[in-house]
């Protein structure tokens, strides 16, 4: 039997209205004040890998850039931490997007994984280098909740483009 | 050779991935040094700022009515608990503020008649704390008034117990709160007991560090720390913190001193912010000459640590008038 892309079951072409609003309903989460509980996932980078991979050509580094100074803005972050995190993940993302997308999903919660890490820690080297503290190892907690979303996200992002599967026996598509 | 061409691109695809990286991180890299090393960046974040503001309110106002909510269920009991406490507070103070009347026109009467400069009110805007910020580098939070409440950048902030942090960032409608807590926040204090002066230094994981103070210097676990006031920001004599324990190690030169500080830093809540203590005081100029004589009797180490030792031993007002009668003889 043939290796088939699994994850691409057949699909509505993409709106990007709904690209946008699922990226500024993940900034408004968070922007969610949560205090010093550190285990929260970064939704931005979250739904920014998921979209760098699905619409490579579409979403990419101009988008992780804005996004990331925007985010620098509300955490009352160093200006440009997020946007270098994030367009180091957004570039990271488009090279495996075509890979990526031959596992299931729980494997390319797998696969994302070190792009989050690697998010955090070029944020916390950045932030060493500015002369901030060492949060603490429960810091990296994050790139791991992240990940874990990244399953039920993928179902949830793709449900606008999904249609109802009816098999006919003599087209096999 | 034609193996070394690339495929011709069918379809305009624009630059190269790896060109567009190289972009920008040279643009993400130029905002941060713009940022840490010039600070030219305030413009742009106020801008953006506003912008984000509606996102961030709607953000945090389903967090404050989860937080409020649990609140007005909590009970009868021990609504009526605090109640009764703050009765018995209300009680304690009204003594102390029926006396505070008569005591601050003593205190005028006998500035008046040592001729020293009358104090001035401090003006204070009530605000309240939004949230904690989210950067995990830093120890921030956000007030809900702004620029537009005249709240300025440097102003002290203190609750009901005492000094929590200094005003940053200042926002049209919000501002950013830096604790003392965060890591190498300074400010000027006076052990309340010993009347030593130091600088007290946030450590980054929620206390604070008293450096420069001689190893042998007069400081006891349980001491109350207040702000001395010589930097012309805060003003002299509210509570910042507690000592919580003084390690003094023969090889080093310093004793090291960790306190706790005495607001309920990082909680929601109401707080004050104080407009900042007007007229700088004069830095005293016989101590560099004094600094000079002793480094060149005593040992070479001697001056750096005696320097806010020496600054302690003269009280507070006295820094002021006291270099004027020295310079007579």
């Amino acid at each position: 039997m043939q290796p088939t892309n699994r994850s691409s079951r057949l699909l509505l072409p993409v709106r990007m209205g709904f690209v946008m609003l699922s990226l500024v309903v993940a900034l408004g989460l968070n922007f969610i004040p949560v205090g010093r509980f550190y285990a929260v996932p970064d939704f931005v980078a979250l739904v920014l890998a998921f979209w760098c991979v699905r619409e490579p050509h579409r979403v990419s580094m101009g988008t992780a850039f804005l996004l990331g100074v925007l985010v620098d803005v509300v955490h009352g972050a160093v200006m440009g931490q997020h946007a270098v995190a994030y367009v180091l993940l957004a570039w990271a993302s488009g090279v495996n997007a075509r890979r990526l997308l031959w596992f299931s999903p729980l494997s390319q919660a797998l696969h994302m994984v070190p792009l989050f890490f690697m998010v955090q820690v070029v944020m916390l080297v950045l932030r060493l280098f500015a002369g901030g503290r060492f949060p603490g190892w429960e810091y990296f907690f994050t790139c791991f909740t992240t990940a874990i979303l990244w399953i039920p996200v993928h179902y949830l992002l793709l449900l606008p483009q999904m249609r109802p599967i009816d098999r006919d026996e003599n087209r096999p598509l | 050779m034609i193996a070394d061409h690339q495929t011709p691109p069918f379809f305009k695809r624009g630059l190269p991935a790896s060109a567009r990286l190289t972009i920008y991180m040279v643009f993400s890299f130029a905002l941060l040094v713009a940022d840490l090393r010039l600070h030219y960046l305030e413009p742009l974040r106020q801008g953006v700022a506003i912008l984000t503001y509606p996102l961030q309110i709607a953000a945090a106002t389903p967090a404050e009515f989860v937080r409020k909510t649990s609140d007005y269920f909590s009970g009868l009991i021990s609504l009526q608990r605090e109640n009764s406490r703050l009765k018995a507070h209300q009680l304690g103070v009204a003594s102390r503020i029926l006396l505070n009347e008569q005591l601050r026109q003593e205190n005028e009467n006998l500035r008046g008649l040592l001729q020293m400069q009358a104090q001035t009110p401090v003006s204070a805007t009530a605000a309240e704390i939004l949230f904690s910020a989210r950067d995990p580098f830093s120890r921030k939070v956000v007030l809900n008034k702004g620029g537009r409440q005249m709240i300025e950048p440097g102003s002290p902030v203190v609750d009901p117990a005492g000094v929590i942090g200094q005003v940053t960032r200042v926002y049209p409608l919000h501002a950013e709160v830096t604790l003392l807590s965060d890591k190498d926040q300074a400010i000027p204090v006076v052990v309340e007991r010993s009347g030593l002066r130091a600088v007290m230094f946030g450590t980054g994981n929620g206390l604070m560090e008293l450096r420069y103070l001689a190893a042998n210097a007069d400081v006891h676990p349980g001491d109350r720390i207040l702000t001395s006031g010589l930097d012309g920001v805060y003003v002299p004599g509210l509570p910042v913190a507690t000592i919580l324990k003084v390690g003094r190690d023969n090889a080093e030169s310093f004793a090291r001193i960790l306190c706790r500080p005495i607001g309920t830093v990082e909680r929601t809540g109401a707080v004050l912010v104080l407009a900042r203590a007007s007229g700088r005081l004069e830095r005293p100029e016989d101590e560099s000459a004094d600094d000079t004589q002793r480094s060149s009797v005593g040992r070479v180490r001697k001056p750096v640590t005696s320097r806010p030792a020496e600054a302690a031993s003269a009280p507070a007002v006295a820094t002021t008038s006291a270099p004027r009668e020295k310079q007579v003889p």
